[in-house]
């Protein structure tokens, strides 16, 4: 029960990871970047190579995946959707899948269909016991680092001037650019951090399942987009809520119920969160005056 | 006196439809300058273009005597053009403090608090409701906050957009007298009005706008006695 529920909590904290990314896009782009997944393989992949074939200490692996899916992230908005700006957002939503698509094939292309497998970046660092239970040392990581990203993000948008930018921006662009603020340079600025954020969560994923191949990022992408919906998306704190109760859900889901179930009761659970507060968890939407 | 502002043959499309059609005016440094006309006439639309929100067809504006062409709109604002625009479009999720930041945004931090002072001397309710997430003032309360935001930024020329629309008459007053105490501390001020009447008794030249052109031009006082304005815009 308590292995489960750390399980989930783990599990889930990746999950908001990547939800953050999807939500800080949706809010100030308004899009999904269905491509958001993909970046996230692609940052497992980058720390894989870094680690096993450069022999890199783990530390400097997870850096220089980072770096390099924030120029990712970048490159993908500046090539990809800026010249869609003023698009239907179905336009958008096919170049996202496109570039997902993109991303995948790249992948398969540089590093094959083989499933690789990922190295135990956490290796010496030992489990801890709790009442019994054992608590992998990824797991704890995992935890603390959704945590961390957590804070670092409120604090970020709440008190720095490029963070209340971005608000701005999210609000309305037309308001945000007769501000001076340049509305562009602070979309590109958001793909970069949720790109990211994006590469530590690959890292964390394929450190708990650490089975690598093009496609590893797609349902994780995905589950993390669901809950970013659940949690109210264009939210911080519903991502990282609704990644949580999601990776608990899915947890139990899979221990007390059934494991081929688990997904349909995750997305259940989501459609009846949807029924009853159509904005999500912490959705919000406050009364406008014209 | 120089001129401060200057548009010549401007012509804006929204798709096919030309909505500016070879507008020309100019705001000298110091006045306050009115832009009346019917709904529809083209006058957000104008003020919009100048702003930066909008590109032009063709024609040119230029700002001291710097040309605009192909300046991003977020420079402008560096330069000394703020817009109020259309509905106040102040930032509903943010606080009235975050939203004056906001209009800061150009400006070296260090010169933030002056110029929060003189604008809290402006609108001392701002003040009492620092703290107060924007979309929960009241439209009044909305208008003095982006009128307040606009300021921030220390613009020499200052473009409103129905700063009047919405409130009660008290409030119109008041809204005016603090144009007029804009303007006196050394803001140039270009006003766009339903309410003809109140930014005829305020401005020094006035331009009338119709379907997108515009037809009469002159001093404020003169065009307010006119009849044929005062048929058209005046109520009779
Ligand atoms: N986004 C748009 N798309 C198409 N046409 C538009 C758009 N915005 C304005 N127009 C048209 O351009 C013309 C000028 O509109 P504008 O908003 O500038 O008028 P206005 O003088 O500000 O009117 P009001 O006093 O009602 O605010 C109108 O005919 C309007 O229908
Ligand atoms: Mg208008």
């Amino acid at each position: 029960m308590l292995a489960n529920l750390i399980n989930g909590i783990s599990l889930g904290s990746v999950y908001a990871i990547i939800a953050l990314g999807y939500t800080m896009v949706y809010g100030i782009a308004k899009m999904l970047n269905f491509a958001h997944g993909d970046v996230i393989m692609v940052g497992g992949y980058v720390a894989f190579c870094s680690i096993s074939y450069l022999g890199w200490p783990p530390i400097l692996a997870v850096l220089a995946s980072v770096v390099v899916c924030t120029i990712l992230g970048i490159v993908i908005e500046g090539l990809a959707y800026k010249p869609l700006r003023n698009a239907t957002s179905l336009a958008v939503l096919i170049t996202a899948i496109g570039v997902s698509y993109f991303l995948q094939n790249a992948a398969l292309l540089i590093w094959t269909s083989n499933t690789k497998v990922f190295p135990n970046v956490f290796a010496n660092l030992p489990a801890i016991q709790l009442g019994g239970t054992q608590i992998a040392p990824v797991t704890v990581i995992t935890v603390l680092a959704n945590i961390v990203i957590m804070i670092a993000l409120t604090l970020f948008t709440s008190r720095t001037k490029m963070g209340k930018a971005m608000r701005a921006v999210s609000e309305d662009k037309g308001a945000a650019t007769l501000m001076g603020i340049n509305v562009n340079r602070t979309i590109s600025m958001t793909f970069a951090i949720g790109s990211g954020l994006a590469a530590i969560a690959g890292v964390l994923l394929c450190s708990a399942y650490p089975t690598l191949m093009p496609t590893t990022g797609a349902m994780p992408g995905i589950k993390a987009f669901t809950a970013a919906v659940f949690g109210g998306i264009g939210s911080i704190p519903g991502a990282m809520l609704g990644g949580v109760l999601l990776g608990v859900i899915e947890i139990f889901g899979k221990a007390y119920v059934s494991t081929q179930l688990s997904d349909a009761i995750v997305f259940a659970v989501l459609i009846i969160v949807l029924l009853v507060k159509p904005t999500g968890l912490l959705g919000h939407k406050i009364r406008e005056k014209v | 006196m120089g001129t401060m502002l200057r548009v010549e043959d401007l012509h804006v499309y929204y798709g096919s439809i030309h909505a500016i059609k070879g507008v020309s005016f100019e705001v000298n440094e110091g006045e306050i300058v009115t832009l009346i006309g019917a709904n529809g006439a083209g006058k957000s639309t104008t003020l919009n273009t100048v702003g930066g929100l909008l590109k032009a067809r063709s024609g040119k504006i230029s700002f001291m005597e710097k040309d605009l062409h192909g300046i991003g709109a977020d420079k402008v604002v560096a330069q000394g053009m703020a817009l109020c625009p259309e509905g106040r479009r102040v930032f509903q999720h943010m606080t009235v403090l975050e939203n004056l930041e906001m209009g800061a945004y150009t400006r070296p931090s260090s010169e933030v608090a002056d110029s929060l002072e003189k604008v809290y001397q402006l609108f001392p309710r701002l003040k009492e409701r620092y703290r107060q997430v924007a979309g929960t003032l009241s439209g009044g309360e909305q208008q003095m906050l982006a009128m307040g935001r606009a300021l921030m930024s220390k613009p020499k020329l200052m473009m409103l957009d129905e700063p009047s629309m919405g409130l009660a008459p008290i409030l119109v007053k008041q809204i005016f007298s603090i144009i007029e105490d804009m303007n006196k501390q050394g803001t140039t001020i270009l006003l766009v009005e339903q309410n003809a009447q109140m930014a005829l008794s305020v401005a020094n030249r006035a331009y009338v706008l119709e379907t997108g052109r515009i037809t009469t031009s002159g001093d404020a006082k003169e065009l307010a006695e006119s009849e044929e304005i005062k048929k058209a815009y005046l109520g009779g």
